[in-house]
């Protein structure tokens, strides 16, 4: 079991979930995040100056999968979430020791 | 949708209910029309009295019935000339109002800019200040600062002549008289004039203008106490006394008779009277108050501050350049004097020339974006550029004075940031202060000689040193400009300086950095909304 955690643009959020529900994958969760990547943020103007907004809007979608899902799912969230540009965000994988399902008391790959 | 149609079919109903007698009306008014006409000879007198019928073209609506006469219908020679008198004064006065009304909706316009400029935290202290300045200039001048500006200017020329206005005090020099301030009106008392009455309104929002102009340039760290007491000073005594001496009969309208210097300063109305005086004004308080935290750094490099809405400051500088064609044009204090369609002329190429200027300047030239705020700043320093020599130019004069301004604007605005390191939120300084002096200095070199003879009591039209008028009213022209910044620039140091030492005239380093809308107003601006701390929060290049 791993845990998938992709940040993304904004802008992408609605791609990447129509995508992961075309893979077959219901379950995530979502998180509006604040942060920046090696660019360190964007400059903007005003006035003639220079300034820099150095934490950018982002988006935290993450998705707990079974092993065998791992490759497939990752590659699903990075079809949608593409642009090719700087800013594009990343993702992480993480393993998972176990889940529960609270309804049923049901453990393991069944209760994701 | 029923419910809707049977509403809709009741309202038609009425309408036709209610216009039923209506028209019977007309109808009986056109019997009785002609039934008077056909009865007319049996009563002599009333042959004279014609019965007005419904003109729905207006064509022969206004006419020697109208005339007020001893004998309606039939008046005399006097009395027509009489009533051509009295028209003439009421469209003087009728425009002297409304253009008037237009000026005071230009405190919305720097409301609008003056906070777009400035960030969220501080919306309720901006707007706050911009509403209170109204009201407190207002009471300044109507206990002094009237009777100070105008109190000695003599006769009311195109509002009726009423003389009362007649004390000025003067001092002697060189054997010449020097008019300071005047010294009738106080309360408007002694003044109960209809003219006077059109005259105060008008040059109180004048007035107001100026006071609104410091509260763009020492935004977002002034104490609201401080502030309150400058806006009862700046209109009862920092504003009047300059303006007594360029409109109010006082020494520097006189240096024409008085010195030869061409028609004496002239400024129509009011790139120094108004502008220059708030710029100074700006200036002198935005460096007592010195910058706001975090907008220099260690090394003196300066920071971007950005304000927290563009559309509000787009919006409020359109609301400002409306109001202009009322404080231009209606500078003639008269609807009768024709000129009014060159200078709303003049006024808008000005305004059109300079927001130009300014957008190429910092996209070509400095290599910048086209940047909206130096758009905002480069109109409305056309605008004031114009208001000075509006009258006197050609709309190629015009044109180019405001070309100049666009790009004066913007240079004055990174020098002030830059190398005098005075913080200035809004660009205060360089729009009134820097582009007042060169409106001033422009009609000097560019006044071309149609208009304003008899000016300040000189006989000959207004020319400037381009036009063949020689170098004397640029002269002139230098030496207004130079006492506006002597006489502001100390007055307003000195009452800055003793409002410190009672006071204090800044918030602290924690109200400040808080925003000064809770700390000070006791309300945030956009209650309810949850701000983004670091969109207000520069970071160094």
């Amino acid at each position: 079991m791993k845990k998938i955690e992709a940040i993304i643009r904004p802008e992408k959020v609605d791609d990447v979930l129509a995508a992961l529900e075309d893979a077959g994958y219901a379950g995530i969760m979502i998180t509006e995040i604040k942060g920046h990547g090696k660019q360190k943020g964007i400059t903007q103007q005003w006035r003639g100056s220079e300034f820099r907004i150095s934490l950018l809007p982002k988006v935290k979608i993450e998705i707990v999968v079974k092993d065998a899902d791992v490759a497939k799912i990752t590659k699903t969230v990075i079809n949608a979430a593409k642009t090719g540009n700087i800013g594009d965000g990343k993702i992480f994988i993480y393993p998972v020791d176990d889940a529960v399902r609270i309804r049923t008391d049901e453990r393991g790959d069944v209760a994701i | 949708m029923k419910k809707l149609s049977s509403i809709f079919f009741i309202l038609i109903g009425l309408f036709l209910i209610t216009s039923i007698p209506v028209l019977a009306e007309e109808a009986a008014q056109g019997q009785s029309a002609v039934a008077v006409t056909t009865a007319a000879p049996a009563i002599p007198a009333a042959q004279d009295v014609k019965i007005r019928l419904a003109d729905p073209s207006g064509i022969s609506t206004g006419n020697t019935s109208d005339i007020t006469a001893a004998k309606p219908g039939s008046p005399t020679t006097g009395e027509i000339t009489d009533a051509i008198g009295h028209n003439k004064i009421a469209i003087n006065l009728m425009w002297t109002l409304i253009t008037g009304f237009l000026v005071m909706f230009m405190q919305a316009g720097f409301a609008m800019v003056e906070t777009g400029f400035t960030r969220a935290k501080n919306v309720a202290h901006t707007m706050a200040m911009n509403l209170m300045i109204y009201p407190l200039g207002m009471i300044g001048f109507y206990v002094c600062g009237f009777a100070i500006m105008f109190g000695g200017m003599g006769a009311l020329g195109t509002l009726g002549g009423y003389a009362g206005l007649d004390s000025e005090f003067t001092i002697s020099l060189f054997g010449k008289t020097f008019g300071l301030i005047g010294t009738k009106g106080f309360f408007l008392n002694g003044v109960y004039d209809v003219g006077v009455f059109g005259l105060f309104l008008f040059q109180m929002v004048f007035m107001d203008t100026t006071a609104t102009i410091p509260t763009g340039a020492m935004a977002e760290r002034w104490k609201y106490a401080s502030f309150v007491i400058y806006g009862l000073l700046v209109g009862s005594v920092i504003y009047p006394v300059f303006g007594n001496w360029v409109w109010g009969g006082g020494w520097l309208s006189t240096l024409g008779s008085n010195f030869g210097l061409g028609h004496g300063h002239v400024d129509f109305a009011g790139s120094s009277v108004v502008h220059m005086t708030g710029g100074v004004i700006a200036i002198v308080g935005a460096k007592i108050l010195g910058a706001r935290i975090g907008k220099y750094n260690a090394d003196k490099s300066p920071n971007a501050i950005p304000g927290h809405s563009i559309p509000m400051a787009v919006i409020g500088t359109f609301i400002l350049a409306f109001g202009w064609f009322g404080f231009n044009p209606g500078s003639t204090l008269a609807g009768t004097d024709l000129r009014i369609s060159v200078i709303a002329v003049n006024t808008m190429l000005a305004s059109a020339t300079g927001a130009f200027a300014a957008t190429l300047w910092m996209w070509w030239v400095r290599g910048n974006k086209p940047d909206p705020s130096m758009m905002c700043n480069g109109m409305l320093a056309g605008l004031v550029a114009i208001t000075a020599p509006c009258a006197f130019v050609s709309a190629g004069g015009a044109a180019v004075i405001g070309l100049i301004s666009g790009v004066l604007v913007i240079e004055a605005a990174f020098f002030i940031e830059r190398k005098l390191r005075i913080d200035d939120p809004v660009g205060a300084i360089a729009v009134h202060g820097v582009n007042g002096a060169w409106g001033c200095i422009a009609l000097g070199l560019l006044a071309d000689g149609t208009y304003g003879d008899g000016w300040n009591g000189v006989a000959g039209t207004v020319k400037g040193l381009f036009y063949g008028g020689g170098s004397s009213q640029l002269v002139a022209e230098i030496i207004g400009v130079s006492a506006n910044i002597i006489y502001v620039g100390i007055i307003s140091y000195i009452i800055f300086k003793l409002i410190d030492l009672a006071i204090g005239n800044r918030v602290s380093p924690e109200t400040e950095i808080a925003g000064l809308d809770v700390p000070e107003m006791g309300v945030p601006g956009y209650s309810g909304v949850k701000l983004d701390p670091h969109s207000e929060t520069p970071f160094s290049r």
